[in-house]
C-alpha cells in the first residue's frame, strides 16, 4: 500500500468525530466504533504491507519560504503502534457503550474518543513536525474535555485543567524546538530534520548546529516530559483518574502519555546528537521510582494504576536514554495492553462495587471469576511474570541499562520490587479477604467483558514475539538470550510480591500500607511535588496577574483617566480666568495693550 | 470588474441611506441586511480574474484610479490585492452577520434600523481603509469608522456606555492626529500621496522615514491596540451592544494592523526597521500583559476584550519581525482573530443577554442548562487560545517561529517570552470556561427564564464556527493569495 494512506488513519477517526456531534446516542456509539474500526484496520493492512520506511508528502502552506507539509512517514514501527492504538481505542469504544449507559450527553463523548483516536494516530503517522504538533496537541485538548466529562464528579473540572495546562507548560518548549529545528532545516519535515541533525554543522549547507541541536532536543524534552508524565511535569496524571475509566485506559495505555515516548524514538537521531539523554536518564530514574514509590500508598484504584503508569513511562523513556529506542517501543506495545487491560478490568469491579476506593472492596475474585483472572494476568504482565508480556519487553529494557551504567540499571531493579509489591497489595486487597461491602458485585455485561478478554491475549503473549526474528528486526531489537542476567529482576520481583505477602499473612485484611509507616503519608502524596508546584508557580502566577490587573488599570489606565482629567480642569481654569467681572477684565485688557506696546517697542529698538 | 471595487463600497453606503430613511422600522433592518448580503457577494466577486497589475511592489488586481480633487492632486485610488481580500471579505462577512443578528435581536436603546445604517456606514469606512491606495483617502476612509462606532456604543450600550464611547472616540482620535501628521509629513515630503508609488518607488529620506514611521505605528498602535495604547478598549467592549463588539473586535481592530503592514511598513521601510525591536518588545509585553490581566479579570467580555490585547500582541510580533513568515502570520492572525473573537463576543451576548451578568463569579454551571451553547463557547475558546486544527493557531505559533528565525539574542528571546505568554492564553481560557460552564449551575444560571439558541443566532454563529475550522485546515484559505504579495513586501523592507 502507498504510504499516503497512513493519512486515512487519523482522516476515518476524525470525520466520524464531526458526524458524531450532530446526532443521537445510538449512532454515536456506532460511528465511534466505526471509525475506530476502519482505523484498525487499515493500520493492519499497512502493518502487513509497509515493512521498511516510506514517505508521502503534500504541499500544504507555505509560511515565507518555510514549507508546511501533509504528508506521512512509515516507519518499521509507526504501523504496529498505529495497530496498538486501533486495538485500544476499539476496546474502549465499545466497553464505553455499556459503562456509561446512564449518560445522557454520550455522542459528544463518543465524538470525543474518537478525536482523541484520530490526534494520537496523526502524531504516529505525521510526517511533518507541524502536523505532529496538531495531533499532539489536539489530544491535549481531548483529554481536558474527556476528564472533565463526568458531571457529577467536584474534582473533574480542576483535574481536567490541570491536565491541559501541566502538558501546555511542557508544549512551551516543544513549540520552540520545533521551531528551532524547523528554521535550522529549513524544512519541517522529518525527514528532512534527520538528515540535517545527521549532517552536523560544517558537513553541507543544511546541517544543524550542535548547540541549536542541544537546545532544540532540551526544548523538545519539556513537551515529552509534560505528555508523557515525566518527573517534574507528572502531577497531572493521577488527578486525571477524574474521567472515566475507559477514558482513563485510552490516556494511559496507547496514547497521549505513549505519545511523547514515540516522539522521542521518532526523533532519535535530534536527541543523540543533541546530547540530550543523560537529561532524558535522570528524568527516568526520579520518574521510574516515584511512580511505584507513590503507586503503593494509593487507596483509589485507578490512582494505583495510575501512578504505575508514570513508572511504567519511566521505564521507557529509561530505555530511551539508553540508547534503545526500539526496546522503548516495544515496552510502550507490551505497556499498551496490559495497562488498557488493567484499567478496563478495574473499570469492571468499580461498575460492580460503586466506588473506586479498595477499602471498601475484598473479596471479589469469587464473585468475578473472569475480571480476577484478567486483572491477574494484567497484573502478572505489569510486574514482570515471566512468560507474559511486560517480563520480556521489562528485561530487554533492564538489559541495556545495565550496557551502559549502574545509575537506570539500579532503579530499575528498585522499581520492579515496588511494582511487585504494589501490584500484589493490589490483587490482595481487592480479591482476597472478606468481601467488605453490602452490594452483591457480578460480572459486567458483555460489551465490557469481552474487550477485557481480548486485550488479555496481547498482554499475556505479546512478549513472545521477541521470538521472531521479523519482528525484532522491525524494532532493532537483539536476540533474546535466557541466561543469568534475567535474575536479578526476577529477585527483586520475589523480594517485593514476597514481602507484602508476609504482611497480609501477618495480618490478614489490613492494607499493608499501613506498615509503611511514616513514609505512608509521603508515599500517598507522591512527595507532595504538587503542593510545591502549586507553592512555586499556580500561586506567584495568580498574584502576578492580580497585580498586573491592578497596576493596568491604576496606572497605565490610570494616565489616561489622569489626562483626560487634566485636561478638563486646565480647560475649566481657563474658562474661569474668562469669567471674571468688568474691571478685571478691563484692568487685564489695558495691561494687554501695555505689553504690546512695550514689545512692539523694545522690538523695534533692537530692529 | 474593477467597478466592482466602487460597488463593495457604494452597495452598504447605499443600504445605509435606504435603512435609515425608510419609515418602516423592521422594513429598515431588512433592508440594510439586504445591502450587507450584497456587498458580500460583490466582495467575493473579487476573487475572480485575479491579473497582478503593474511592476511595483505592491500589485493590485482590481484597481481604481481617478482623480478626486484636482486642484489639490487628491486621487481616489482603490485596489485589492492578497494581503487586504481576506479582510475586505472579513468584513463583509462580519458585517453580514452582524446586520442579520440585529434583523431578529435589537439591543435596548433606539431604533434597530438606525443600528443596521450606522453599522453599514462603519462598514463603509473599513472597506475604504483595506481598499484605499492613496494615503489622504486611506486617511479619510479610517475616520469614517469613528463617529458611527461612537454613536452605536453611545446608544445601543450598557449602564457606562456614553463615559466608555467618549473615551473611545476621544483616544482614537488622538491616533488619528498622529496619522494625519504622519500622512502630510510624507506626501510633504515624497510629493505623492499614492501608496503604490511610495511602496517600491524612490526611497524618503531617512529621518523622514524614521519621523513617519513613528507617526504611524504610534497611530496604528493605538487602533490595534498594542500594549500600553490599549485601555480604550475594555472599556468600549464592555459596554458596545453584541454587534458592536463582534465589528470592533472583528474588524476594526484590523484597521490598525493593517494599517502597519501597506501603510508604516510599506511606505516608511527603514522606519520599520529602525524601529521594530521597540514594535517587538512591546508586543511581547502586549502578549504577557494581556494574558496575566485576564487570568485575574472577572467579567466575560472585558476578559475577551483583554484577550485581544494579547492576540494582537501575536499579530504585532508577526509584523515587527519583518520577515515573510512573520507578515503571514500576522496576516492570518487578523483573521483568525476576527472569526474567534467574533464568535466569543457573539457567544458572550448571548450569555448577558439571558443571565442578566456578565460577572464570572454570578455565572457557572452553563453546561447543565444549556449545554449547546456551553459546547460552542468551548469551542470558540479552545480556538482561541490557538489549538493547532482551529483557526488561531498559525498566527500564534508562526509568529513564535518568525521571531525565531530572525535569530539574535532580542528576537529569540521575545520568542521565548510569546511563547509561555501562549500558556498562560490557555491558562485563562480554560479558566474562563471552568467558571462558566463546569461545576453545578449557579443560581443566576438556574434561575434565568431563558430560550434555547435561536434560529437566527445559529444562522449568525456558524459561519464562524465552520471558518474556524476550515482557515484551521486549509490556511491556504487566507495565505495562499497572500505569499506573493508578502514577500514582495518583505524584500522591499529586507532591501
Amino acid at each position: 500500500m502507498d504510504a499516503g494512506w497512513g493519512l486515512a488513519l487519523p482522516a476515518v477517526p476524525f470525520a466520524c468525530a464531526l458526524a458524531a456531534f450532530f446526532v443521537n446516542r445510538r449512532v454515536a456509539a456506532a460511528l465511534g466504533i466505526a471509525g475506530a474500526a476502519v482505523s484498525l484496520a487499515l493500520a493492519i493492512a499497512l502493518a502487513a504491507t509497509v515493512d521498511t520506511t516510506a514517505e508521502r508528502s503534500w504541499q500544504w502552506v507555505d509560511l515565507g519560504g518555510l514549507n508546511v507539509t501533509l504528508g506521512t512517514r512509515l516507519e518499521p514501527t509507526t504501523t504496529l503502534v498505529a495497530v496498538a492504538v486501533g486495538v485500544v481505542a476499539l476496546a474502549v469504544q465499545v466497553y464505553s457503550v455499556p459503562y456509561l449507559a446512564g449518560d445522557d450527553r454520550y455522542p459528544p463523548y463518543a465524538a470525543q474518543v474518537s478525536l482523541f483516536t484520530a490526534a494520537m494516530l496523526l502524531v504516529v503517522v505525521a510526517g511533518d513536525l507541524i502536523l505532529l504538533l496538531v495531533g499532539w496537541e489536539v489530544m491535549g485538548i481531548c483529554s481536558y474535555l474527556l476528564i472533565g466529562h463526568d458531571r457529577r464528579l467536584p474534582a473533574a473540572p480542576a483535574a481536567a485543567v490541570k491536565a491541559f495546562l501541566v502538558t501546555r507548560v511542557g508544549d512551551v518548549g516543544f513549540l520552540l524546538g520545533i521551531a528551532l529545528l524547523g528554521t535550522a532545516a529549513g524544512s519541517f519535515r522529518i525527514s528532512d530534520v534527520l538528515a540535517a541533525a545527521a549532517t552536523g554543522p560544517g558537513n553541507g549547507p543544511a546541517g544543524i548546529g550542535g548547540g541549536t541541536l542541544t537546545a532544540a532536543a532540551v526544548l523538545l524534552l519539556a513537551g515529552v516530559a509534560g505528555k508523557s508524565a515525566q518527573f517534574p511535569l507528572h502531577t497531572w496524571l493521577p488527578d486525571a483518574m477524574a474521567g472515566p475509566t475507559p477514558i482513563s485506559a485510552l490516556i494511559h495505555a496507547a496514547t497521549m502519555v505513549a505519545a511523547g515516548v514515540y516522539v522521542v524514538a521518532r526523533l532519535f537521531p535530534v536527541f543523540q546528537g543533541g546530547d540530550a539523554l543523560p537529561v532524558l536518564g535522570v528524568m527516568a530514574a526520579v520518574t521510574m521510582l516515584l511512580g511505584a514509590l507513590a503507586a503503593t500508598a494509593q487507596d483509589d484504584i485507578k490512582r494505583v494504576l495510575a501512578w504505575s503508569t508514570v513508572s511504567q513511562l519511566g521505564y521507557m523513556t529509561g530505555a530511551l536514554a539508553v540508547g534503545a529506542p526500539g526496546v522503548a517501543l516495544f515496552h510502550l506495545l507490551t505497556h499498551a495492553a496490559f495497562k488498557a487491560l488493567l484499567f478496563l478490568a478495574a473499570g469492571s469491579v468499580i461498575h460492580a462495587v460503586g466506588t473506586n476506593s479498595m477499602a471498601a472492596m475484598g473479596g471479589l475474585r469469587h464473585r468475578m471469576p473472569v475480571t480476577f483472572w484478567c486483572l491477574t494476568i494484567g497484573l502478572g504482565a505489569l510486574v514482570g511474570l515471566p512468560p507474559l508480556a511486560g517480563f520480556w519487553s521489562k528485561d530487554a529494557i533492564l538489559a541495556a541499562a545495565g550496557e551502559s551504567g549502574w545509575l537506570l540499571f539500579s532503579v530499575g531493579l528498585l522499581t520492579v520490587a515496588g511494582t511487585a509489591w504494589y501490584a500484589v497489595r493490589l490483587w490482595l486487597l481487592v480479591f482476597f479477604g472478606r468481601p467488605r461491602t453490602e452490594v452483591h458485585p457480578h460480572e459486567p455485561p458483555a460489551a465490557m467483558g469481552v474487550p477485557v478478554l481480548v486485550l488479555a491475549v496481547p498482554s499475556a503473549g505479546l512478549g513472545l514475539a521477541v521470538f521472531i526474528p521479523a519482528f525484532r528486526e522491525r524494532f532493532g531489537i537483539g536476540a533474546v538470550h535466557i541466561d543469568a542476567a534475567v535474575l536479578p529482576p526476577l529477585a527483586a520481583l520475589a523480594v517485593g510480591a514476597l514481602t507484602v505477602w508476609a504482611l497480609w499473612r501477618r495480618a490478614p485484611r489490613t492494607d499493608p500500607a499501613f506498615s509503611l509507616g511514616p513514609l505512608r503519608a509521603a508515599f500517598a502524596n507522591a512527595f507532595w511535588v504538587d503542593a510545591v508546584q502549586h507553592a512555586l508557580v499556580v500561586r506567584p502566577v495568580r498574584a502576578l496577574a492580580g497585580a498586573v490587573r491592578a497596576a493596568d488599570e491604576s496606572v497605565v489606565d490610570g494616565a489616561v483617566e489622569a489626562t483626560g482629567r487634566g485636561a478638563r480642569a486646565l480647560g475649566g481654569s481657563l474658562a474661569t480666568a474668562h469669567r471674571s467681572g468688568l474691571p478685571r477684565a478691563a484692568t487685564a485688557v489695558l495691561a494687554g495693550a501695555v505689553l504690546a506696546a512695550l514689545a512692539a517697542t523694545v522690538l523695534g529698538i533692537a530692529l | 470588474m474593477s467597478a466592482l471595487l466602487v460597488v463593495v463600497l457604494a452597495l452598504p453606503a447605499a443600504g445605509a441611506m435606504v435603512a435609515a430613511l425608510l419609515p418602516g422600522e423592521r422594513a429598515g433592518r431588512v433592508a440594510g441586511t439586504v445591502a450587507a448580503a450584497l456587498a458580500f457577494v460583490a466582495s467575493l466577486l473579487l476573487w475572480f480574474d485575479r491579473s497582478a497589475g503593474g511592476t511595483g511592489v505592491i500589485r493590485p488586481w482590481h484597481e481604481v484610479d481617478v482623480a478626486w480633487a484636482p486642484a489639490l492632486d487628491l486621487r481616489f485610488h482603490l485596489g485589492v490585492d492578497g494581503i487586504s481580500y481576506p479582510l475586505v471579505v472579513l468584513t463583509t462577512l462580519l458585517t453580514l452577520l452582524c446586520c442579520a443578528y440585529t434583523v431578529g435581536h435589537v439591543p435596548a436603546g433606539g431604533r434597530g434600523s438606525a443600528l443596521v445604517a450606522l453599522l453599514l456606514v462603519v462598514e463603509v469606512g473599513m472597506l475604504g481603509t483595506f481598499l484605499a491606495l492613496d494615503l489622504v483617502l486611506f486617511f479619510v476612509f479610517f475616520e469614517v469608522v469613528l463617529l458611527p462606532m461612537y454613536a452605536v456604543i453611545a446608544g445601543w450600550g450598557g449602564a457606562g456606555r456614553r463615559a466608555a464611547a467618549r473615551k473611545f472616540a476621544l483616544y482614537t482620535l488622538f491616533g488619528s492626529v498622529l496619522l494625519l501628521v504622519g500622512v502630510f509629513t510624507v506626501v510633504a515630503s515624497a510629493g505623492t500621496a499614492d501608496i503604490v508609488a511610495l511602496t517600491g518607488g524612490a526611497a524618503l529620506p531617512r529621518g523622514t522615514q524614521h519621523a513617519a514611521f513613528a507617526l504611524f505605528a504610534v497611530a496604528f498602535a493605538v487602533k490595534s491596540p498594542l500594549w500600553p495604547l490599549h485601555t480604550w478598549l475594555p472599556a468600549a467592549h464592555t459596554q458596545a451592544p453584541t454587534v458592536g463588539s463582534v465589528i470592533l473586535a472583528g474588524v476594526l481592530l484590523k484597521m490598525g494592523t493593517y494599517g502597519l503592514i501597506r501603510v508604516a511598513v510599506g511606505v516608511a521601510p527603514e522606519g520599520a526597521r529602525w524601529a521594530a525591536p521597540v514594535l517587538g518588545t512591546l508586543a511581547v509585553a502586549a502578549i504577557i500583559v494581556g494574558a496575566l490581566v485576564c487570568l485575574a479579570q472577572s467579567e466575560i467580555k472585558r476578559l475577551i476584550a483583554y484577550s485581544s490585547v494579547g492576540h494582537m500582541g501575536f499579530v504585532l510580533l508577526g509584523v515587527a519581525t519583518l520577515t515573510a513568515t512573520g507578515i503571514q502570520a500576522a496576516l492570518i492572525g487578523n483573521v483568525a482573530h476576527g472569526i474567534l473573537t467574533g464568535l466569543l463576543f457573539f457567544l458572550a451576548g448571548a450569555v448577558k443577554d439571558r443571565f442578566g451578568t456578565g460577572d464570572l463569579a454570578a455565572l457557572g454551571g452553563l453546561r447543565e442548562r444549556m449545554p449547546g451553547l456551553s459546547g460552542l463557547l468551548g469551542y470558540a475558546a479552545i480556538g482561541s487560545l490557538g489549538l493547532p486544527g482551529l483557526a488561531g493557531f498559525w498566527g500564534e505559533a508562526f509568529a513564535v517561529i518568525a521571531a525565531v528565525r530572525r535569530g539574535g539574542p532580542l528576537w529569540l528571546t521575545l520568542g521565548v517570552i510569546a511563547a509561555v505568554g501562549g500558556a498562560l492564553t490557555a491558562a485563562y481560557f480554560l479558566r474562563l470556561l471552568r467558571r462558566v460552564t463546569h461545576g453545578p449551575a449557579s443560581p443566576v444560571v438556574a434561575g434565568a427564564v431563558c430560550g434555547p439558541i435561536a434560529r437566527l443566532e445559529v444562522a449568525a454563529w456558524s459561519p464562524l464556527v465552520v471558518l474556524a475550522l476550515a482557515v484551521g485546515l486549509v490556511p491556504a484559505l487566507v495565505l495562499g493569495m497572500a505569499s506573493e504579495p508578502v514577500r514582495a513586501v518583505a524584500e522591499w523592507v529586507a532591501r
